[in-house]
């Protein structure tokens, strides 16, 4: 083989501590390096052309950039080589950036270490075959798992971009947190004004179909070819039948139904339409709470359904659906601020949630827009907001910021100063963190303009004293205790995974963060992407976020959907494990420790049993290599014999320097 | 627990040999009617208090650390101290061990395997004896009785060191208290401070907080205050007085060891609990029961 070695000085990064020209100058002593040099910046347009015309004079068949990541110009170095007309996979890049020039200042170590990386690059090279993709077709439908802001804006793009949607949502209406909330930060408009219209576009369009009160149950297959269970729960009411009327909610009798639409402000009847915007506008029965399905009486919504469709009989429903790409928009829940002891630990009625909030001043909520105590139903006239309740705190294992509750916090207060004229609001805050356009003067008119009275220090102790919640804290401005006597207090409850999250990252084989946020591919380069090939996220499902971003992420995960799907095939990637089948013996290890079900059994004519990698499923991750006992199953591009040979010449090699 | 005799290390500490001796006494008796041997450690000394670690952790630790370690020596794996100022420094010691073991031992000079246990009065309540088994042992009831149960700040904090109990809202002095028949109120300010050692220096402090606490206590119509710390207790009993004068008041609210309270529950003798040690007198809480004690204890005693 002949191979031209690279070495890349960026700048002052590398060569400020690697002696660039004496680890150039030593690779030419390298087996089968026929040329060898230094330069400025090796990523540079002039710079891919010293490659390009060293392989033509060179006639080079590999060739080795010792430079920065390759996560960083892996693909610009192997676009370079192919356009000289090597094979891609007929180059290496040694790391001898981030791990090594920007590690140690001792030039001469450095340099040593650099030249061991280069040497290893070497050798690895002379062990490369050129690999080829393949194409797989693609199946041009998309999933959207979730039917709030993000997800709704996903499906929409995706349905007016021509695209087949399968739209599937856990609750029995679409709308997800933003239907819940009354107006929106920082421009005050009414969330359901701008959130309704969207809602029902996607009840109208012909190319989504929605699964509402559904949930996923499994997942199969790969990018382009996907395979889903969805589980549609039983609501005991043909859908296909009923109008939405409303006359069984009337008259149901199981009043004392738990109302998830207002927080637990209120309740409902256990058969119930969650609001009258509802998308679909169907009813549904709750089980925990219906009369008939508890005690085997009742059966009055079956007697007023003007269109017979109350079915008691109804049973869970498992329906296929095959698609090519998935957008995760499962947005969040609150985090419980019940392990809040200092804050009552949620005995207290008259201290709420900031959803519990937004359904107070709704004019759709439980009191019809009047901001009321829960406890009594008087109105209160001091009312304490408090900030950072479950973010940024170690102590209960939440040190991330939440991100929205400054803001919403902030509209909150010029909600019930408008509301209540005579009221009195005071915040409690830890610091204003409001960076998103026209955020701070926002937050700045709720000072000044409304008179919010913003108070720097955290709460220690909220009790009830007669009526009141006192709220003991600190001003860390003035330096003292304060204490208000409130009505109503607001605690900014922070932003959680939504539940079930870790289940459904695991069907969908994504990795999800420690407070199972699902984890982006990059998280600066690939917000939207995954690591699981087909899979985007949007919204508050990959962490906190608003909803201008959310519905950005939206668009955008719908973007990444069409670029996919404007293509017919997809290239696979050729790093993917392979089974030598005259060495494997079947034992099928490599099949349970396969995290991405990408090995599977395939019976040869003898009728014997080996194991066959699916191209495009196969993400390259080498556990199926590491894992069979006679080494029958190699991960391209990885090779055992790849590896070892690196690691022969860095243990056996002679040192240099 | 039941029968059996479970032998645990003592750790008495300074305050119960002086201003809160009827601490020591009840504690004692209490034990022993739960048929706990309480094995007082020979020749314990100082635990080193806010001078010591102040002045040096690994010295103070060490200090605190040869008590554990004579307790070690007796064979015994539980450490019982009634002061929660002791016990932060005996869990500080096993803290240090673990974490500069060596040093820790350099200084120490004694045998020491840190699997020793060290817990408060009111932990082994809770958590060795629980309220259940204490329900099942009672021998009076009160009556109507109102007691606000007081933790103070060590007691349940900071919470990765005594890993004891909720650190905001703790709840086992008041499932203590109610398994004894008392009524319990909700008491915001159960971990309100009691100005601590500012009873000696800045005397207003103490009558500032100390009033909090007492009035709250009133305004919830207790009857009583239950503490678990002889400081607390200091503060809110000893120094009422001048708490009334600070505040304008005068409160009259007896302030009463837990350890006090169950064992009257339990049925011992008011005298071997130190009843009359207290300065505001609880006798209205104790009063009118050694007839009925008699009584009660007649079958055991014959």
């Amino acid at each position: 083989m002949r191979i031209g070695v690279f070495i890349c000085k960026c700048g002052t990064n590398i060569a400020a501590t690697v002696d660039t020209e004496a680890v150039a100058h030593k690779a030419l002593n390298f087996p089968d390096v026929v040329c060898s040099t230094d330069y400025m910046y090796t990523c540079s347009e002039p710079g891919q052309k010293e490659i390009q015309d060293a392989i033509k004079k060179y006639d080079l068949q590999g060739v080795v950039v010792a430079a920065c990541s390759p996560r960083m110009h892996e693909v610009t170095f192997r676009r370079a080589v192919e356009k000289a007309g090597l094979n891609r996979y007929m180059f290496e890049q040694a790391n001898i950036r981030e791990h090594c020039s920007w590690i140690s200042k001792d030039r001469a170590a450095n340099t040593r270490k650099a030249i061991d990386l280069v040497r290893m690059s070497v050798e690895k090279l002379r062990f490369n075959q050129p690999l080829f993709s393949s194409q797989v077709p693609i199946n041009k439908r998309v999933l959207v798992i979730g039917g709030g802001i993000s997800g709704i804006q996903a499906a929409l793009d995706c349905a007016d971009g021509g695209l087949e949607v399968v739209m599937v949502e856990r609750e029995s209406t679409i709308g997800g947190k933003m239907a819940k909330l009354d107006k929106t930060f920082p421009t005050i408009d009414c969330s359901s004004c701008i959130l309704g219209p969207k809602m029902v576009d996607v009840a109208q369009n012909e190319n989504i179909r929605l699964y509402a009160y559904s949930e996923i149950e499994s997942v199969s297959g790969y990018i382009g070819n996907f395979k889903v269970g969805i589980r549609k729960k039983a609501t005991y009411v043909d859908w296909n039948a009923c109008t939405g009327c409303g006359l069984c909610t009337e008259k149901c009798p199981a009043k004392k139904s738990f109302d998830g639409f207002n927080e637990g402000l209120n309740t409902t009847t256990a058969i119930n339409i969650p609001f009258p915007q509802a998308i679909p506008k169907k009813a549904k029965i709750d089980p925990a709470f219906c009369r008939y399905l508890i005690k085997g009486k009742c059966k009055i919504c079956q007697k007023i359904c003007p269109v017979d469709a109350i079915r008691f009989d109804m049973e869970d429903e498992i329906v296929e659906e095959e698609v090519g790409a998935i957008i995760a928009a499962t947005g969040f829940d609150l985090v419980d601020h019940s392990v809040y002891g200092e804050y009552g630990g949620g005995h207290y009625p008259d201290i709420i949630t900031g959803l519990q909030f937004e359904r107070l001043v709704s004019a759709s909520g439980p009191y019809g827009g009047h901001i009321l105590r829960p406890s009594d139903g008087k109105e209160p006239k001091n009312i304490v907001f408090i900030a950072c309740v479950g973010s940024r705190d170690p102590s209960i294992g939440r040190p991330y910021c939440s991100g929205v509750c400054c803001m919403y916090i902030a509209k909150q207060a010029i909600l019930a100063r408008d509301h209540i004229p005579d009221s009195n609001c005071y915040v409690f805050y830890m610091d204003i963190r409001a960076p998103g356009k026209n955020y701070d003067e926002f937050v700045r008119r709720a000072q000044e303009e409304y008179g919010v009275q913003y108070i720097r220090g955290r709460v220690g102790k909220i009790y009830p004293r007669g009526e009141h919640l006192n709220v003991q804290g600190m001003d860390t401005l003035l330096g003292a205790q304060v204490e208000v006597e409130a009505d109503l207090v607001v605690l900014a409850t922070g932003i959680g995974a939504s539940a079930g999250a870790k289940d459904l990252a695991e069907k969908l084989r994504i990795s999800y963060d420690e407070y199972e946020f699902f984890m982006e591919s990059h998280p600066k380069l690939r917000p939207v992407e995954t690591n699981t090939a087909g899979v985007f996220l949007a919204g508050v499902c990959q962490g906190p976020k608003d909803i201008p971003a959310s519905v950005a992420q939206g668009s955008a995960a719908a973007a990444k959907t069409q670029a996919l799907f404007s293509r017919d095939t997809i290239e696979t990637d050729p790093q993917i494990a392979r089974v030598n089948e005259r060495v494997c013996i079947g034992c099928g290890k490599c099949i349970d420790v396969c995290p991405f079900g990408a090995i599977q059994w395939k019976t040869l004519r003898d009728g014997s049993q080996k194991a066959e990698v699916l191209d495009s499923v196969c993400q390259g991750c080498g556990l199926c290599n590491a894992t069979c006992p006679p080494k029958a199953i190699q991960l391209q591009h990885c090779t055992d014999d790849q590896i070892l040979a690196e690691i022969d010449v860095l243990c056996t090699g002679e040192r240099h320097g | 627990m039941n029968q059996t005799v479970k032998r645990i290390a003592y750790y008495p500490g300074c305050s119960v040999m002086g201003t809160a001796v009827e601490y020591d006494q009840s504690t004692r008796a209490l034990c022993a009617a739960l048929g706990i041997e309480l094995v007082e450690i020979p020749d314990w000394n100082c635990c080193g208090s806010t001078p010591a670690h102040s002045y040096d952790p690994l010295l103070g630790a060490a200090l605190a650390g040869r008590n554990l370690s004579l307790a070690e020596e007796l064979g015994l794996d539980v450490v019982m101290t009634p002061c929660p100022s002791c016990l932060k420094s005996l869990k500080g010691a096993l803290r240090e061990y673990q974490e500069q073991r060596q040093s820790f031992l350099d200084i120490l000079q004694m045998p020491f395997s840190g699997r020793i246990r060290v817990i408060s009065v009111l932990q082994m309540l809770y958590e060795d004896i629980g309220p259940e088994a204490i329900r099942e042992k009672i021998r009076y009831g009160f009556a109507n009785k109102v007691v606000v149960p007081y933790y103070g700040c060590l007691l349940s904090r900071p919470p990765e060191f005594a890993r004891f109990d909720d650190p905001e809202n703790p709840v086992s002095m008041d499932q203590l208290l109610r398994a004894i028949g008392l009524s319990v109120p909700d008491f915001p300010y159960k971990t309100e401070c009691c100005g601590a050692a500012y009873g000696v220096t800045q005397n207003h402090i103490v009558g500032k907080l100390t009033g909090g606490i007492l009035d709250m206590a009133r305004h919830l119509g207790a009857d009583a205050v239950a503490v678990a710390c002889p400081l607390c207790q200091q503060n809110l009993d000893l120094r009422q007085a001048q708490v009334d004068r600070h505040c304008h008041t005068s409160f009259q609210m007896p302030v009463v060891y837990i350890t006090q309270l169950l064992g009257f529950a339990l049925g011992i003798d008011p005298k071997k609990l130190g009843i009359n040690k207290l300065f505001v007198s609880a006798d209205d809480l104790f009063k009118g029961t050694s007839e009925q004690l008699e009584k009660l204890t007649e079958p055991t005693t014959a």
